[in-house]
């Protein structure tokens, strides 16, 4: 059941469109014929048994992983036509990663302020201001002057978190943010994400988070062996699944 | 007639070790610039500059440094060009440093993780800000130990020089056998200054090696 202020909150642009989108390693096929549009604002959950492709799926939006097949057009752009679209599309589009892939040589203000400042040629000081809004808004301004391994896990993920939206992206995409986290730490990275969400951020979220995806999502994608076996709203995503492979799939996660 | 092994003739062979320290600090230094250029050829996208790199890392890893030497020194009488031992034996020792170190650093480059590479691209950087600003400091940190390694390598190395007639510390040990005939003596003392020259370095090396270990198992 998608309520009126869901409907009016979300707007009509699309801003991620994939069409027909294949992907091979070798010969063998881990994205089958996805099709997948996105609308400004959209929270997407997308989970799966893992080598379904989910992962991948996202890593194919801002290149990190090229798509034999198929388009993707992100925010008006084609993400294959050339290096300079491409750069204008990791420019919209923020990242957050299992293994947080924070820069260990530098401090948490300083991976904060690299890409702005080489990226989008902001100046020092509005790096530096921009930085520490973000990592007030992560609620980590204390730890500016640290390096990343002085953080606790949820601390650098959050971090990186601050880090993507110094950048101001359009777009978040997380895979599997809190994977590699001790449970202690989960609560403290999925509540920054539900804040983003809150403000209307555009993501797409690949997490084993199931009450995290029933609070936030607006849309789940259930993927396996490569392709996009279900989507629907959380309500009607967990209590009437369609497809045998849901069904498995929820039972296996949700039995607990 | 026989001259003894004195003072004078252990002063000769160790004022010829400043040669040996000063060829080896130019193939350092060259080494470094085309170390460097060698190894960010060798990991580029562009297959043309990693084939020419890989290339020539092997034309010097496969033929002995000896050749490398006769071949720098005699090649340029037959082009020519008239270069001193001096300059023969800087210049062959030069590329085969950069060979060397090319084909460590390219190994250290690589070995920076794949998740750095891909959230300094998921932010945009271009290669050379990546590069220059994310993989090189940390290529850095794991190059160390193997760099200074291999320097240890390269003083040895410069011995070679000594037959293509450039007087370092073993040509100085060579002439000084020639006069007294007392090799043991000779050849151990020559030994000694490398040694001297060299197990610092070593010393350096490992303990690098071993706080770069104790870093990394954090």
């Amino acid at each position: 059941m998608s309520t009126m202020s869901e409907a009016s909150r979300l707007q009509d642009e699309i801003i991620i469109r994939m069409e027909d989108v294949q992907k091979w390693y070798g010969t063998f096929q881990v994205l089958k014929d996805i099709n997948l549009k996105v609308r400004t604002g959209e929270r997407i959950v997308i989970c799966g048994p893992s080598g379904s492709g989910k992962s991948t799926l996202i890593r194919c939006i801002n290149r990190l992983e090229h798509a034999q097949k198929g388009r993707i057009i992100v925010d008006n752009i084609d993400v294959g036509a050339s290096s300079r679209d491409l750069d204008a599309v990791r420019r919209e589009v923020g990242m957050v990663f299992q293994q947080f892939n924070l820069f260990p040589h530098m401090t948490v203000l300083e991976n904060c302020m690299l890409a702005p400042m080489k990226v989008r040629g902001t100046s020092k000081a509005q790096a530096e201001a921009t930085a520490r809004k973000y990592l007030t808004r992560v609620r980590i301004p204390d730890q500016a002057d640290k390096y990343p391994a002085q953080l606790s896990g949820g601390q650098q993920q959050r971090v990186a978190i601050a880090r993507a939206l110094c950048m101001s992206p359009k777009i978040m995409l997380f895979d599997e943010p809190t994977s590699a986290l001790d449970p202690e730490m989960v609560k403290e990275v999925l509540d920054t994400m539900v804040s983003l969400a809150e403000e209307g951020m555009t993501m797409l979220c690949v997490t084993h988070e199931m009450g995290f995806a029933r609070s936030v999502a607006d849309r789940i994608i259930f993927m396996d062996r490569g392709e996009i076996v279900e989507e629907g709203a959380p309500d009607t995503f967990f209590s009437n699944p369609q497809h045998e492979r849901t069904r498995n799939f929820l039972g296996q996660i949700l039995s607990h | 007639m026989l001259r003894q092994f004195g003072t004078n003739e252990f002063l000769f062979i160790l004022a010829a070790a400043r040669w040996t320290v000063l060829l080896s600090l130019i193939a350092f230094a060259g080494g470094i610039v085309g170390g460097l250029a060698i190894a960010l050829m060798r990991v580029s996208p562009l297959k043309i500059l990693s084939a020419t790199a890989g290339g020539f890392i092997q034309v010097f890893q496969g033929t002995p440094l000896l050749m490398q030497l006769f071949l720098v020194f005699f090649g340029a009488n037959t082009l020519g060009l008239d270069l001193n031992p001096w300059v023969a034996a800087a210049i062959a020792l030069t590329l085969n440093a950069s060979a060397f170190l090319g084909e460590i650093w390219r190994g250290c480059i690589q070995a920076v993780p794949r998740g750095q590479w891909e959230a300094a691209g998921a932010l945009g950087l271009h290669y050379p800000s990546l590069m220059r600003y994310i993989i090189l400091p940390q290529a850095f940190k794991i190059a160390l130990p193997p760099t200074v390694g291999f320097l240890v390598q390269l003083i040895k190395a410069t011995s070679l020089a000594a037959i293509i007639g450039f007087t370092e510390v073993t040509r100085a040990g060579q002439i000084i056998n020639n006069a007294t005939f007392k090799p043991f003596l000779v050849f151990g003392t020559v030994a000694a200054i490398y040694f001297a020259l060299c197990w610092p370095l070593s010393h350096i090396s490992m303990r690098l090696e071993r706080r770069f270990a104790a870093a990394s198992a954090r």
